[in-house]
């Protein structure tokens, strides 16, 4: 659980000033993702680096993986090859020697034989990149690690080797090789045909994993550069939970759509000092169902329920406020129903009411 | 019935065509009839090199305000009957006084007439996100396509290019000439939007191939009802409420509650709106609008309104319940939602 500070403090400042500078020594990554074999990445991935050297960059291939077909032995003989270990692996001492500008690794999940001085291929691209080398590289979803369950509850299979999420996300740039899948079934040539069904949810959450990686380098972008934050791309739904509140109803409805957009499910709750033990024990338990459903739980802080809600929504660029109400009928005098004072203020969220709670 | 396939990419110069392009030719390699129905060169020297060899069914001059202008010759393509035709820019706008307003019916008029389309469009064309595209981008969309044409789409194919290598074709003059090149860098074209807006295609393809994965029986659980009136916020509120009830796998209705003629006729252009994204609209009559709506919500199964704020009561009625009050008291039995305008 945290609290929330819209404004970032020197330190952070400081760090990210430095992040910049040690970013404009590093060499840049990029990375074709694609969501199953054959989709073309690595012809992808060499044909940009035969652009490159056509446009003057000093380009040279480290590693070139599995079967090779003939439009990429075609590019591969205009582009310079460096040789490998005898084992395969990448002769990194040798590539810091010849320092191209541009590096083109293949099968970037490629586990390095035992004894080699990293274990896996992407900590050869690492360094690489610390020494000022750029890299282009392809690789396919079933090798991102966090998603290997999903991969594996589609596709029944794993991929033995993987490359952490966060080496992607850290790419200046990623590109998605989205070849749809009859295409792939006409390039199969052998073994069995791959199922559409199978092919289309792979391709779905490639998808999604290069938005999620765009969307936060969008957010480091709009962060660096001092941009207001505009409304985002992703639905993101705020649950706001009251000891009252039908907390059940808004969190499952909440979950569900926050799945259905593949978005983001936030729970808040406004801190209120005094609550009776049986207030008490039923907020617990609608953050502990709030947790169990996946929610980014917050507890928020401030005398106001209505601009504790108003500054957390615009600062998590939250779109939907789902909030319960009690029905019980519009404000009396000046002092105005909560429910009534959100929605007069609510800018660039909705607000979804849900009946029979007790409001605010 | 015939195929129709969506090269979708998210700005100018990423690529749509040249992906196209590649693939007719790949097609006619494996000796299939294709042809192209429609290119639009923008002077790219790559890309007009990919047509070399493809037959062109030559396109139809108009005279429009004195002007000539050149459309798809959609009859004449109907009359070669190829098996596959190429039609390059899907969300175009016909020049007035063509057959068809849209060249995505003009499409459609080829895909009845049993010829498969390739063609090509971005994501800021899309009906639903116009209002995002707009904040985002601050760019109003004019020529929109309206999302159940993409969904009835047998693929939609995303086409990708970072927004770096993107700005370095502006900069090379791949994309535009160099002085429009460098106005696009500016304005439209910056790494914000584009960031964004790739973003957008990326979520929308997905969405795309997961609504054709997705089995009819297990939708339509939940019913939405948009409330319209004539004030002009009521486009944003129909296309957002379609967007939640299209990724829902919701059902969607819409109703105007029309309390004087004049009413009626004000809210005539988004009830017309409504229907053209094929959502089924009722008017109502009387003078409680939170009543009918209520009772019409309920003979219809509907799980959750949609609305737009209010207006603040009259100064003589200053706590006077307003209609979003009266219909969130009256539909205790139901979800409300309250739409945001998202102003810039």
């Amino acid at each position: 659980m945290r609290t929330i500070d819209d404004r970032p403090d020197p330190e952070e400042l400081l760090r990210r000033v430095q992040a910049d500078e040690t970013r404009e020594k590093r060499g840049r990554l990029k990375v074709f993702l694609g969501y199953a074999s054959r989709v073309g990445k690595s012809f992808r991935m060499f044909d940009e680096g035969r652009r490159r050297k056509e446009r003057g960059q000093d380009v040279v291939v480290a590693t070139v993986q599995g079967a090779v077909t003939a439009d990429i032995q075609e590019i591969l003989s205009r582009l310079e090859v460096a040789p490998t270990l005898p084992d395969g692996a990448i002769d990194l001492p040798a590539l810091f020697r010849r320092h191209p500008s541009v590096c083109l690794i293949d099968g970037l999940a490629h586990e390095n034989p035992p004894g080699s001085r990293n274990r896996e291929r992407w900590q050869d691209v690492k360094e690489l990149l610390d020494r000022g080398i750029s890299v282009i590289t392809a690789v396919n979803l079933q090798h991102i690690r966090e998603k290997q369950d999903e991969v594996e509850r589609i596709t029944s299979k794993r991929a033995a080797h993987s490359v952490p999420q966060a080496f992607l996300a850290e790419a200046e740039e990623i590109e998605v090789v989205d070849a749809p899948p009859e295409a792939l079934i006409g390039r199969v040539t052998q073994g069995s045909m791959p199922d559409p069904r199978i092919l289309a949810e792979l391709r779905e959450l490639a998808l999604l994993l290069a938005a999620d990686v765009v969307d936060l380098q969008l957010r480091e972008y709009v962060d660096a550069h001092g941009i207001a934050a505009r409304w985002g791309t992703q639905e993101r739904i705020l649950v706001c939970l009251t000891p009252r509140s039908s907390a059940a109803d808004m969190l499952r409805s909440g979950h569900r759509n926050a799945l259905r957009f593949h978005g983001a499910l936030l729970a808040a709750y406004v801190e209120q000092p005094g609550l009776r033990a049986e207030d008490e024990a039923r907020l617990e338990s609608h953050l502990a169902l709030a947790r169990e459903l996946g929610a980014e739980v917050h507890c928020l802080k401030g005398e106001d329920f209505v601009e504790s809600i108003l500054h957390f929504a615009h600062d998590q660029r939250i779109s939907q406020v789902f909030l319960g109400h009690s029905g019980r009928g519009a404000s009396f005098g000046f002092k105005r129903n909560p429910v009534d004072r959100l929605i007069d203020a609510a800018e660039d969220f909705d607000i979804r009411l849900f009946p029979h709670g007790d409001g605010a | 019935m015939s195929c129709l396939k969506i090269y979708l990419g998210y700005a100018a110069g990423v690529g749509k065509t040249y992906r196209m392009l590649e693939e007719a030719r790949a097609l006619r390699d494996r000796g299939v009839d294709i042809v192209i129905g429609y290119f639009e060169p923008h002077g790219r020297k790559e890309t007009i090199a990919k047509t070399e060899g493809l037959e062109v069914i030559p396109r139809r001059l108009l005279a429009y305000g004195g002007t000539q202008f050149e459309e798809m010759d959609t009859e004449a393509i109907l009359r070669r009957k190829p098996a596959v035709a190429v039609v390059d820019e899907f969300a175009h706008t016909n020049i007035p006084g063509s057959e068809r307003t849209k060249r995505w019916q003009d499409v459609r008029v080829l895909l009845e007439g049993g010829i498969d389309v390739l063609t090509t469009m971005n994501v800021q064309h899309l009906e639903s996100l116009n209002d995002q595209v707009w904040h985002v981008t601050g760019v109003r969309v004019r020529e929109t396509v309206p999302d159940w044409v993409i969904d009835e789409a047998d693929e939609v194919v995303f086409v990708d290019l970072t927004p770096r290598a993107l700005r370095n074709r502006l900069e090379r003059g791949v994309v535009y000439p160099a002085d429009k090149a460098r106005r696009a860098m500016e304005n439209f074209f910056t790494e914000g939007n584009l960031g964004a807006l790739r973003e957008m295609a990326m979520r929308h393809t997905a969405h795309e191939v997961e609504e054709k994965l997705t089995v009819p029986a297990n939708r339509r659980e939940e019913r939405l009802l948009v409330c319209l009136t004539g004030r002009p916020t009521s486009a944003n509120l129909i296309r957002r409420a379609k967007r939640v009830a299209d990724y829902l796998q919701a059902g969607c209705l819409a109703v105007h509650v029309a309390a004087d003629p004049g009413s009626r006729e004000a809210a005539e252009r988004h009830l017309t709106f409504a229907r053209n994204l094929r959502i089924e609209t009722h008017v109502l009559e009387g003078t409680d609008i939170a009543f009918a709506v209520t009772e019409f919500a309920r003979a219809k199964a509907v799980t959750q309104i949609f609305m737009g704020r209010s207006a603040p009561p009259p100064w003589w009625k200053p706590f006077a319940e307003t209609v979003v009050q009266q219909i969130v008291r009256q539909a205790q039995d139901m979800q409300v939602t309250i739409v945001a305008e998202r102003r810039r």
